[in-house]
């Protein structure tokens, strides 16, 4: 990029900042995304070289819950972000232009910046009927992403609903809402899951673009490790109560008031990757099981269709302490297609052809014929 | 020959959202609302679990996230006669009023002081007089000259720098701008405060709910438990964590939001006398201190106020049907016995009949459906609702704390109460309930305390929890006040599945198009008239539509194209 575009140690200096508060700002974005002391130098070096990477963030079948969890980020905070840290280039919530002014920044921005801007994408993309449930100017969002994707760097899905079309993709999926890896060809998407993530998560994640210039290692379902590699059941400061067999039976009962396990009240913290458990939200304040409801499951695709949600896990075979969430799932898809919960079964489709890669041999699940696939899963 | 000015997408909203206005010699003479994105939410909550419900319809929208949950288990509570513990009631209250103090100082600072503060115009300001300004105004510790350089020299780097990033392309220079360079760099100053304050203020909800944005909620209570002798439950530290949020809050508003509003709104005062539009005033009310039955003891009281009598406080009901029904004449649906009736939410139809132009698109068919909101009416009154229509209906139910505040308020801009009904009355509405939530808010946490302190801990009713428990069939009726106004949901259960759930939102009322008699609904009714200086830079277009702090995504409904579902209770 040319060279009248700043790096963020020149705006900070500029700003009175002295070399001490700038690398103070690094080890804290460092920390937030989880990178190891011995990493910091390289941080530095980034934030002292790197002008303000182009953002343009996209807003289609979603409910802004993302953008608004993006502002709750505690560090690095959000007015960080945006004056110092990228350049947010086209935002339906926060940019002050509208209309054509906002159209005109967004085709200045990807025309200035082809290869370069970073596109963000929160919600589904609805594939039926000629795109006519989403349009913004006139143009269907399924256009307006293909052409953004064209020619970014690099594109981010933030949240359920641009990962696994969310709630507007349950059944019977009315719009044919379709998350963006299935609408952008040849582009590595970044899935950011959750309903919405957590603040510092979708910080950390443009932390990490910034200071190494590339995508941070992702799963096989395209989510950054550092934030989904562990079940908020492994990661649970409840865990020993389940452990020892000490489980809420109703809400509010003598184990609800002393913080027993939630498992009973259908707590999905067993077949849910995210990092609740281990960063809490809000600035570390709590997460859902901290304040006495069990997970739900958001950041799970097909989470809406593996309810009700107060039904325990155990109702499904093999459940176990020992089991992994990939066999849940497997185990879901078996449960469903047995006549227990009919609409589990399309969403665990796609979570099926990933297990029969990377799941114990021993676990194949024998001769499930899922029924009704989901528009915007298959 | 009027003019066609189209605005699409409106930003700094939630959702999508265009507006197509007809100008002529500077004013707007006909406006069009339309909201261009649909999901299906009510079809999908078919067949499911009513105690699931409020997880869906959160959903709905995550920057007024948690109203369409309490709406929720309202509706289930309702249609179950479930009675929730009073302890449960008041959590639900501190995580509304939580949830209005950020919301409203989110919309003010960074939805729409844009309209009212040129940022560019901040660069030229005095450092040391917006400090002069600010302290004769406020106490709030942060308003020094040292603090308004920083800020300035801030905003000099991002224009420096050549990236304008959010600021980018905007209306900068516009006539319209009134504010001297210091008032503005005083706003821009706090725009970033407030996007540092509003993550803290959410936190009662985190305590509350386990998260913000979308906390959980609970049919039949609350889901924290209280247990003051456990470190695993709502004990001392997190009761006193939620006791200093308050105070916290309650400052900023108090010595930011308030006095920020009150200046802003002295250097716009003929903005007093634009964007009125409709003179029907409907809320549902909320904040209840003696159980959901009962609104007389609401804090915000429940009332209908028509042609912008105050002198007389209709009564409202949600369960009666020939209330609130809603048309689809202009909306993008069908209805089985002709799109020119209306319909009872308990009774409502959603059946998808897109008519518009296929995209990409220059202009809508306004005279045939254009939009996918419903068009909801208040026996056949077009109404609008929001913070404005929460305070006259107070106003006018002689409510004193908030004749109080209103007069207060107006006195210091010199304005009777007439002044309200404009563009710049919505916007004074909602920083003047928020003062007055920040003090209830205090009154539902002492109550909270006292309740624990006298040995109630109840938290949830279990009674109901059971489905076996329930009716072979039932019908419920949920009604509460989301930020942008009255709010309502519609549940009818058979056999323990939800049969049929309808939203009615506010944005919605306030939004939609026209109805079956071509009555106009709020936007369209209050950009009449407005003035447009330059029709390439519709300004005082988002003035208005921004002052009703639109909700797009909540604002849409339901649908399936084919009809196949709409009678179809789904397996599980």
């Amino acid at each position: 990029m040319s060279d009248n575009h700043p790096s963020v140690w020149e705006i900070m200096k500029s700003r009175g900042y002295s070399r001490r508060d700038f690398l103070k700002f690094c080890s804290y974005i460092a920390a937030a995304a989880g990178i190891e002391a011995t990493g910091l130098p390289k941080v530095v070096h980034a934030l002292e070289t790197k002008p303000r990477p182009p953002v343009v963030w996209f807003h289609f079948q979603e409910c802004t819950c993302c953008s608004e969890s993006f502002i709750r980020s505690a560090h690095p905070i959000v007015a960080d972000i945006l004056l110092d840290k990228i350049s947010l280039d086209y935002s339906e919530t926060l940019q002050a232009a509208a209309g054509f002014q906002a159209e005109e920044a967004l085709r200045q921005s990807m025309e200035k910046y082809k290869g370069e801007y970073i596109m963000a994408v929160e919600g589904s993309v609805p594939t039926k009927d000629g795109g006519v449930y989403c349009t913004i100017g006139g143009r269907s969002a399924l256009d307006i992403a293909r052409e953004a994707a064209q020619n970014a760097k690099a594109v981010i899905a933030w949240g359920s609903c641009a990962c696994n079309a969310c709630v507007q993709g349950a059944s019977p999926n009315p719009t044919g809402a379709t998350p963006a890896y299935k609408v952008i060809s040849g582009k590595r998407v970044v899935n950011v899951p959750g309903c919405p993530p957590i603040g510092e998560v979708m910080s950390g994640v443009i932390v990490h673009l910034l200071a190494f210039g590339r995508l941070p290692q992702l799963d096989s379902e395209g989510r950054p490790k550092a934030f989904y590699s562990t079940r908020v059941h492994d990661s649970c400061y409840r865990r020993p109560y389940y452990d020892a067999g000490l489980f809420v039976e109703t809400f509010d009962d003598e184990g609800a008031r002393k913080g027993y396990c939630l498992y009973k009240m259908g707590c999905r913290g067993p077949t849910t990757y995210n990092a609740c458990g281990v960063m809490r939200w809000n600035g570390a304040v709590s997460y859902p099981i901290q304040s006495g409801h069990g997970c739900i499951g958001c950041s799970e695709a097909g989470f809406w269709d593996k309810g009700p949600f107060y039904q325990h896990l155990s109702t499904f075979p093999g459940f176990g302490v020992e089991t992994t969430a990939d066999t849940i799932g497997a185990y879901l898809a078996a449960a469903a297609a047995g006549g227990l919960a009919v609409h589990a079964v399309s969403t665990n489709i796609r979570k099926r052809r990933i297990l029969k890669a990377e799941m114990d041999k021993s676990m194949k699940d024998k001769d499930i014929k899922p029924k009704g696939g989901k528009e915007g899963e298959e | 020959m009027a003019k066609r000015i189209v605005v699409d997408p409106i930003t700094r909203i939630e959702g999508h959202l265009r507006v197509e206005a007809e100008v002529e010699g500077g004013k707007i003479v006909d406006a069009y609302s339309s909201g261009t994105m649909v999901r299906g939410i009510e079809i999908i909550l078919r067949g499911r679990d009513p105690r699931d419900a409020w997880a869906f319809c959160e959903r709905a929208c995550g920057v007024c996230t948690t109203v369409h949950s309490l709406a929720s288990v309202r509706t289930v509570e309702n249609a179950l006669s479930i009675t929730v513990p009073p302890n449960a009631e008041l959590v639900r209250n501190l995580i509304f009023c939580a949830h209005y103090l950020q919301d409203h100082v989110v919309h003010f600072y960074h939805l729409h002081a844009l309209d009212w503060v040129d940022v560019v115009s901040a660069l030229k300001a005095d450092p040391g007089e917006a400090a002069r300004i600010a302290q004769t105004i406020s106490n709030w510790p942060r308003n020094s000259a040292n603090y308004f350089r920083d800020v300035q020299n801030r905003v000099k780097g991002l224009v420096a720098s050549g990236q304008l990033g959010i600021f980018a392309n905007a209306y900068w220079g516009h006539p319209a701008y009134k504010l001297p360079p210091e008032v503005s760099l005083i706003g821009v100053a706090h725009y970033l405060d407030a996007l540092e304050w509003q993550k803290e203020i959410v936190k009662v909800i985190a305590i509350l709910g386990g998260k913000n944005p979308h906390p959980h909620y609970l049919v039949g209570g609350a889901p924290c438990s209280v247990n003051i002798e456990d470190s695993m439950a709502l004990n001392a530290e997190r009761l006193a964590f939620i006791g200093k949020l308050i105070g916290d809050g309650t400052e900023f508003v108090e010595q930011v939001y308030l006095p920020d509003l009150l200046a802003v709104a002295g250097f716009y005062r003929d903005w007093f006398a634009i964007g009125g539009g409709l003179e029907n005033y409907l809320a549902y009310g909320d904040l209840p201190t003696n159980g959901i039955n009962d609104p007389s003891h609401f804090k915000f009281p429940r009332g209908a106020i028509l042609g912008r009598n105050l002198a007389e406080v209709q009564e409202v009901k949600g369960e009666t049907t020939d209330e609130i029904r809603e048309y689809v004449t202009h909306s993008w649906y069908s209805y089985g016995q002709g799109d020119q009736q209306s319909l009872h939410p308990w009774e409502g139809e959603t059946t998808l009949n897109y008519t518009g132009p296929k995209p990409p698109y220059e202009e809508l068919n306004v005279e045939g459906k254009y939009s996918w909101m419903k068009t909801p009416r208040w026996k056949d009154h077009p109404m609008e609702v929001g913070p404005l229509a929460r305070l006259l209906v107070a106003y006018a139910s002689g409510r004193t704390d908030v004749r109080e505040v209103v007069d207060e308020a107006l006195a210091k801009l010199n304005a009777p109460v007439a002044a309200l009904f404009s563009t710049l009355g919505r916007t004074a509405a909602r920083g003047l309930e928020t003062r007055l939530i920040a003090h209830w808010m205090r009154e539902f946490y002492d109550t909270l305390i006292q309740n624990i302190k006298n040995g109630d801990s109840r938290m949830f009713n279990a009674e109901k929890w059971d489905p076996d428990t329930w009716p072979k069939e039932a019908e419920g009726v949920g009604l509460s006040e989301a930020p942008r106004g009255a709010l309502a949901h519609w549940i009818k259960i058979k056999d323990k599945k939800i049969a049929n759930y309808q939203l009615v939102v506010p944005t919605t009322w306030n939004g939609s198009p026209r109805d079956a008699k071509g009555q106009r609904s709020s936007y369209e009714a209050s950009l009449l008239g407005t003035p447009v200086a330059d029709p390439k830079q519709p300004l005082e277009i988002l003035r208005t539509i921004h002052s009703f702090d639109p909700c797009v995504a909540c604002a849409v409904h339901l649908y399936d194209p084919k009809g196949r579902y709409l009678h179809r209770v789904r397996v599980v």
